[in-house]
């Protein structure tokens, strides 16, 4: 009898503190999810922030202005173009 | 020796002793009990509260305002958490090396925060949305008495090329003028809030529950083509700049889906920077003002007219006099070329001949033919301010007022319904409802005129371009080209005003098979010239021609290069 009271409250310590270590396991696995949840957060804004920036750097005024100063490109006027109908090509021929 | 016989239990007590005891130790033993049960059942939910305000905390947790874009995906709107640094003025205390730091981060001279410091008690913003990498630096420097918190502000990267369709959020991140406010509801996120458990050191451990899940807000994805806009933008600059016009405004139309594609007003502003903004920079004139049209209205009233088999373009009309009288009032027309074909009523813009054609209809069917093209209604595009313009009842219609408003005077509309009610030539007939946002499969149209008439009246439009109409500015190369000019008095103080005009344009291509409708409107030209076929025709012209080169539209003319008559040939319309 007193033997088995015995294994019964060795088994009862094991199971206590496994329960209080597999707690504390969940509660530093959580912090670190909570961490990486802030991180997703952080990466979220960043790439905002990114859109924007690629948004205003890729401007179409901009991108017009750039070609026609720096690059010097021009639109070509009616005269210089030939437009290329698929069905007219092969009555071209 | 025998406890009992203990010399020291000998004498005898008196029993009201152990009695005493027995009563008071059982007493102590009730008091404790009904403490225990005070605390355990009467007053567990405050106890139980108080121990987890010790550890719980319940956070917020925010939420983004959604992206606008174009609807090609490229962002329109975006918002970016940003933060304020706000300060409780006495219990701030820095050195003077930490005023100049702070100072310097913050781009203000150091007087002026001492300034804002001591004209403040208990709560004082010293700026609001610094970018991140600034407030963090603002927080390294370790002040007493400086918080900060975060907030969101929006960036427009379009800037002024669509500031009015757009609008813009006040601080609170709530929409306040344009898309921003009409589709506020879909745009904008709810914060929620969930309670968690934390250690000593203030990390959370444990997620308890979650109060409210943070809803993001959506994205809007528009009709608009950011690529259109800006050349419809940049194009009317030009125009403005050049006919020195007090403003103008423009709205590409795709005539298959009824999608607005660009939508452009002037003058504009920067949304991103919004001090000293005035009225006229705010209006956004496409949806909001209105104007009466002239002469643009003519083809409604020849369309009801052949729709009603009464003519056809052949018909001829007696405009031989150049002018008619209706009561007291005279019609004139500018120029007399003999009694002309309905549909060089159209060509050369006749308002003898509009009026003789509308004077010839019942007004009933009048007021249901611009009822039907939506005039005097709203669009209904949520949008706020939309205009409906002015039709009025045709019982009260006089003939000179059902003459006048053959050729557009007595009726006002806004450039955006102009450009709609131009849909049911571009269509076959079909007036498709408008729309802001991105449409993947068009709605259901209401037939306004039969198929026949439809192509009927764009082949008159498209005569009104070629020499010998009011507009051969107006043509494309490689395009079949149809519009018409619209130029008109404008009204002011109850009359109209002889030296200021509106210059418009309203017309549609490739002609063969319509994609585009395009309405141009400059508001006091002031340059000398004022006919929309000058002035506004051009325009028309320029924004046509790239956009079908954009969306790959095969040409539908010969690529002959447009001869130009020279200046002063065309047909001025009368005014």
């Amino acid at each position: 009898m007193a033997r088995l009271n015995l294994i019964l409250l060795a088994l009862l310590t094991a199971c206590a503190l496994g329960l209080v270590t597999s707690q504390h396991q969940a509660r530093k696995l959580f912090a670190e999810l909570e961490r990486e949840q802030e991180q997703a957060k952080k990466l979220d804004v960043e790439w905002g922030q990114l859109q924007l920036e690629q948004s205003t750097w890729a401007m179409h005024a901009r991108i017009e202005k750039i070609a026609r100063d720096r690059l010097h490109m021009s639109v070509p006027d009616a005269k210089r173009t030939q437009v290329v109908l698929p069905a007219a090509t092969e009555a071209e021929r | 020796m025998n406890y009992a016989a203990s010399p020291v239990l000998a004498p005898h007590l008196p029993l009201w002793r152990s009695r005493l005891l027995l009563v008071l130790i059982a007493g102590g033993f009730l008091v404790l009990a009904g403490r225990a049960v005070y605390l355990q059942g009467l007053n567990n939910d405050f106890l139980q509260q108080k121990g987890q305000s010790r550890y719980s905390r319940v956070l917020e947790i925010s939420a983004n305002r959604g992206k606008i874009t174009d609807r090609r995906g490229e962002a329109l709107a975006i918002s970016t958490p940003v933060k304020s640094v706000w300060a409780i003025p006495e219990e701030v205390q820095f050195s003077s090396q930490q005023r100049a730091k702070l100072a310097a981060l913050l781009e203000m001279p150091p007087r002026e925060i001492d300034k804002r410091l001591n004209d403040a008690t208990g709560f004082v913003y010293l700026k609001r949305q610094i970018s991140p990498d600034v407030a963090e630096r603002v927080s390294e420097l370790r002040i007493a008495g400086l918080f900060q918190n975060r907030e969101y502000r929006r960036y427009y990267p379009g800037g002024e090329v669509m500031a009015q369709v757009l609008g813009f959020t006040g601080a609170d991140d709530a929409g306040q003028d344009g898309i921003e406010l009409a589709f506020q509801s879909t745009l904008a996120g709810k914060s929620g809030s969930r309670r968690v458990i934390k250690d000593r050191l203030g990390q959370i451990v444990e997620d308890t529950e979650s109060i409210r899940e943070a809803q993001n807000g959506r994205d809007l994805a528009l009709s608009l083509d950011a690529k259109l806009q800006n050349l419809a933008f940049s194009q009317l600059k030009l125009a403005l700049d050049k006919h020195k016009a007090r403003a103008g405004a423009i709205v590409v139309l795709d005539a298959r889906t009824g999608e607005v594609l660009a939508l452009a007003n002037l003058p504009s502003y920067n949304p991103n920077n919004r001090s000293r903004l005035s009225g006229a920079q705010l209006r956004n004139r496409v949806i909001t003002d209105t104007f009466e049209p002239g002469s643009t209205l003519k083809p409604f009233t020849v369309a009801l007219a052949v729709d009603l088999g009464r003519i056809t373009p052949e018909t001829m009309i007696a405009t031989a006099s150049g002018s008619l009288a209706i009561g007291k009032a005279t019609i004139h027309d500018a120029h007399h070329f003999g009694d002309m074909t309905a549909a060089q009523v159209i060509q050369r813009s006749s308002n003898v001949g509009a009026a003789r054609i509308a004077l010839s209809l019942p007004t009933e069917a009048m007021w249901g033919m611009f009822d039907k093209v939506g005039f005097g209604s709203a669009p209904r595009l949520g949008f706020p301010g939309e205009a409906s313009g002015k039709l009025r009842a045709f019982k009260n219609w006089r003939p000179i007022e059902q003459a006048t408003m053959s050729y557009g005077h007595g009726i006002s509309v806004s450039l955006l319904q102009l450009a709609h009610a131009y849909t049911i030539f571009a269509s076959d007939g079909e007036l498709i409802p408008l729309s802001l946002l991105r449409v993947e499969t068009p709605l259901p149209g209401r037939q306004v005129i039969s198929p026949a008439t439809a192509h009927k009246l764009r082949d008159m439009l498209e005569l009104a371009v070629q020499p010998g109409g009011t507009a051969p500015a107006a043509r494309v190369m490689g395009y079949r080209v149809a519009g018409k000019t619209g130029t008109a008095h404008k009204e002011e103080n109850g009359g109209y005003a002889k030296h200021k005009y509106v210059s418009s344009f309203v017309g549609l291509a490739p002609a063969s098979a319509p994609r585009l409708v395009i309405a141009v409107m400059l508001d006091e030209p002031s340059a000398g010239q004022y006919y929309g076929g000058a002035v506004a025709a051009p325009v028309f012209s320029a924004v046509m021609g790239g956009a079908l080169r954009m969306l790959g539209v095969p040409p539908d003319a010969p690529l002959k290069p447009l001869e130009l008559p020279s200046d002063g040939s065309e047909i001025k319309e009368t005014v």
